[in-house]
């Protein structure tokens, strides 16, 4: 039992940080999100020169060969300095689901362009009937010779605009809510057939609802066997999950010191507000709330690739309820502490309120995963 | 980064549960797995069990005779004890005035004290509330006069916990009348067999007599029984409350009765089916089950920060704050998980070796017949110790400094 990060992870963590205090203010945060495309090519450039994007990918394919726990100890800092880029989708989901297809030559290429910034990935996977459960598939990929030919809609994919490469899932046998028949194919971004309604999202990142009509792909895009792509689909969404409980604790983090400085500097009635005893309490449950959050964004870093699955998918949905219910109070309070101020577009506690509201609504909301939680532990 | 105890610590556990299995008498566990009362003969046997296997001042560094634990090894013997049944120690000689005994105490008073608190022989009492001193402990009246080698003592404290059991108090009293609040303050040791105390039951709103008012007429206390320093016993008040930052989540508790209330949940019926299946009530219990987990981490990130650097921050506060609504919810919804036979009140019920008696069974599941008093009764949890909110000011104070 012992919750200290090693030197190395305490190293990462560092450098992670040192770079977004130095090279991403709230300025840059914000022209960034006001740009067309939402994220910034050189940002990203820069991240793969710290080493950042290779993160999950195994050193034999150029990366670090790094895991759960070196993501756990960086994410934080993505938090605080709201990070606009592709990084849980491509960097740590993008590369996991790849991962676990090592036998195939164009995934392992693919992790060896990802880790050095040269290829975005994102999985799309979620469908809008599907309501985070994973097995709601109902996108068809029919085959046809030596191609297969995909019809189908995915919702709300994360940062689809931004990838050059859409991991997408459809069924190639059963049904909805069939473990099995589940496939995988790698759609490059220019595939005829292809189309992306994109828009912003609440937190100013990019989605798209993804629409595939006729898409014809060769064989060779499948990734792994056909019909079994399930489990490494939902590997890569495990370790997305860890990633975003971490990444929502340094953005509550973030709401608590914003807001015990503000109470601290704010003067009504002739003294700071901070003396208010009613505010105070306030501030002593926003950090109830994130300590115990952090506490689950540790389980989860620690439970996200256990190869016992009940315990690892109990351990994530008791972390992601914990952390979603904890952003939920930290973020309301945060801006019911800052007053007007809180309401204004201005300042950067808006941001981070958003921010934890989308993390919410990512990947099963609070009430999903304690649904889940209950069931896998009756 | 591990969530996994040592190998050492994992053979610790081993150590305990063997303890546990060979000296922990079902007449005992029995009583404490299904959540009645136990006896002062209950409590005082099993403290020289552990005394016995020379655990009796858990807590204690080994030069005073205990085993010499660190605080993670403390926390595992909580849990184990809780699991299995134990019953949950009297905290007020081992765990509040031994250390303080040991910290600021002659060493006459070490070798005359410690001893029979570690053996059980001698019992002990808190002395810190009145009834116009509580949350503002600083306040208190009661007042100690030199006359030659002793104190005159008089005055009243009340909420003594189990203090009609006992031998012992450890008393806050005010020795400087015109000293600003904090500074007036002296912490006597009584003996309650002095002439003029006496102890008048105070009965809680489950019918039970836990607590006591204990009034102080002319008690003569030797100037012997002083700790430290006259007028400095504030400074030891506070040292005693901020001890405690191992067990006070009472996690294994909180493991024992989630477990108690899902085999309730399990054996109650709603339209035929068990309740534990009732989609509400399942999200009930899973939105506890998750909190403690939380919880849990957060007191082994304590352990674990404490094996390092042990530096007191606002985390004593955030586990006794969090420890006891998870202790109050469990209590509220086994209540509730029993229905309408919440609602017959025999007191006897509360008391053990009224189940086991068949002619005078209760009605509806004998499970039931004593939450709803164990509901009422665990209210307190957010009441002493500091209440809640004092808790909160606690934190704020750390981290908003105003």
């Amino acid at each position: 039992m012992d919750f200290e990060f090693s030197d190395e992870q305490r190293q990462l963590r560092e450098v992670v940080e040192r770079y977004l205090t130095d090279q991403y203010g709230f300025e840059r945060y914000r022209a960034i999100k006001g740009s067309d495309a939402g994220w910034d090519a050189a940002v990203w450039r820069e991240l793969a020169d710290l080493g950042v994007l290779g993160i999950n990918v195994p050193a034999a394919h150029g990366g670090l060969g790094f895991g759960p726990l070196e993501t756990l100890a960086m994410m934080g800092a993505c938090g605080s300095s709201l990070l606009l880029e592709p990084l849980i989708d491509s960097a740590v989901i993008g590369t996991a689901v790849l991962r676990a297809f090592a036998g195939d030559a164009a995934a392992s290429e693919m992790l060896s362009r990802m880790a050095i910034g040269q290829e975005i990935a994102v999985l799309a996977h979620f469908e809008s009937d599907a309501r985070f459960e994973s097995q709601w598939v109902t996108t068809r990929a029919r085959r046809s010779g030596e191609k297969y030919i995909l019809d189908g809609h995915k919702g709300v994919v994360m940062q689809a605009g931004a990838a050059n490469t859409l991991l997408v899932s459809a069924r190639t046998a059963g049904e909805a809510g069939e473990a099995s028949g589940v496939s995988l194919f790698r759609v490059p971004r220019e595939t005829p057939g292809l189309v992306l309604d994109a828009y912003p999202t609440v937190d100013g990142r990019r989605a798209a609802d993804v629409y595939l009509t006729g898409v014809e792909l060769p064989v060779a895009h499948r990734l792994g066997n056909e019909g079994a792509a399930l489990a490494a689909i939902e590997s890569g969404l495990d370790l997305g999950v860890a990633a975003l409980c971490a990444e929502a604790v340094g953005v509550m983090q973030a709401l608590v010191d914003a807001t015990v400085e503000y109470v601290r500097q704010r003067q009504q009635f002739g003294v700071p507000i901070g003396r208010f005893q009613a505010l105070q309490h306030r501030i002593a449950d926003m950090l109830i709330h994130l300590e115990q959050a952090r506490s689950m964004s540790y389980l989860a870093a620690l439970r996200c690739a256990d190869s016992n699955v009940t315990e690892r998918r109990r351990a994530l949905s008791a972390a992601k309820a914990v952390v979603g219910q904890a952003g939920r109070f930290v973020g309301q309070q945060a801006v019911q502490l800052h007053g007007g101020m809180g309401m204004t577009e201005e300042l950067k506690v808006s941001h981070l309120f958003k921010r934890l509201t989308a993390a919410d609504l990512m990947f099963g909301d609070s009430d999903t995963h304690l649904q889940r939680f209950a069931a896998l532990t009756a | 980064m591990q969530l996994e105890f040592t190998e050492e610590e994992q053979s610790f556990r081993e150590e305990v549960r063997a303890f546990l299995r060979e000296q922990l008498s079902p007449a005992i566990s029995e009583k404490v797995l299904a959540g009645y009362e136990l006896g002062r003969d209950d409590l005082v046997q099993w403290q020289r069990r552990l005394h016995d296997r020379g655990w009796g001042g858990m807590g204690w560094p080994k030069q005073f005779g205990g085993p010499g634990w660190n605080s993670v090894q403390q926390y595992i013997f909580d849990e184990e004890s809780a699991l299995a049944g134990a019953p949950r120690l009297i905290p007020f000689g081992t765990k509040m005035v031994a250390p303080v005994i040991m910290a600021f105490g002659s060493p006459a008073q070490q070798q005359r004290f410690l001893p029979p608190i570690s053996s059980g022989e001698e019992w002990w009492c808190q002395g810190y509330s009145e009834p116009g001193a509580g949350s503002d402990l600083a306040s208190l009246k009661t007042r100690a006069e030199r006359d030659g080698e002793f104190y005159i003592v008089n005055g009243q404290k009340t909420w003594n916990t189990l203090g009609q059991y006992a031998d012992w108090i450890f008393c806050l009293v005010r020795t400087d009348a015109q000293a600003k609040q904090q500074s007036g303050i002296t912490f006597l040791l009584i003996d309650m067999k002095t002439p003029g105390i006496t102890v008048r039951p105070i009965i809680l709103l489950d019918g039970g007599h836990e607590v006591n008012e204990i009034w102080f007429e002319n008690v003569r206390v030797p100037v012997t029984n002083r700790v430290g320093e006259e007028n400095k016993g504030w400074t030891y008040a506070k040292f005693l409350l901020g001890h405690e930052r191992t067990s006070i989540a009472s996690i294994g508790l909180a493991k024992r009765e989630l477990a108690r209330l899902k085999r309730i949940a399990a054996a109650e019926r709603k339209n035929g089916r068990p309740l534990i299946e009732d989609p509400l009530f399942a999200a009930h219990v899973a939105q506890i089950e998750i909190d403690l987990w939380a919880l849990e981490i957060t007191n082994l990130r304590v352990l674990s920060a404490d094996r390092r650097s042990p530096a007191a921050g606002p985390e004593a506060s955030i586990l006794k704050i969090k420890g006891t609504e998870i202790a109050q919810s469990i209590s509220e919804l086994m209540m509730r998980a029993v229905g309408p036979y919440a609602l017959p009140f025999r007191r006897e019920a509360m008391e053990a070796g009224w189940q086991f008696d068949p002619s005078r069974e209760p009605p509806g599941p004998r499970y039931a017949s004593n939450l709803a008093g164990a509901y009422f009764n665990l209210r307190k949890l957010s009441i002493f110790g500091g209440t809640n909110e004092i808790q909160k000011n606690i934190i704020s104070k750390m981290i908003v400094g105003l």
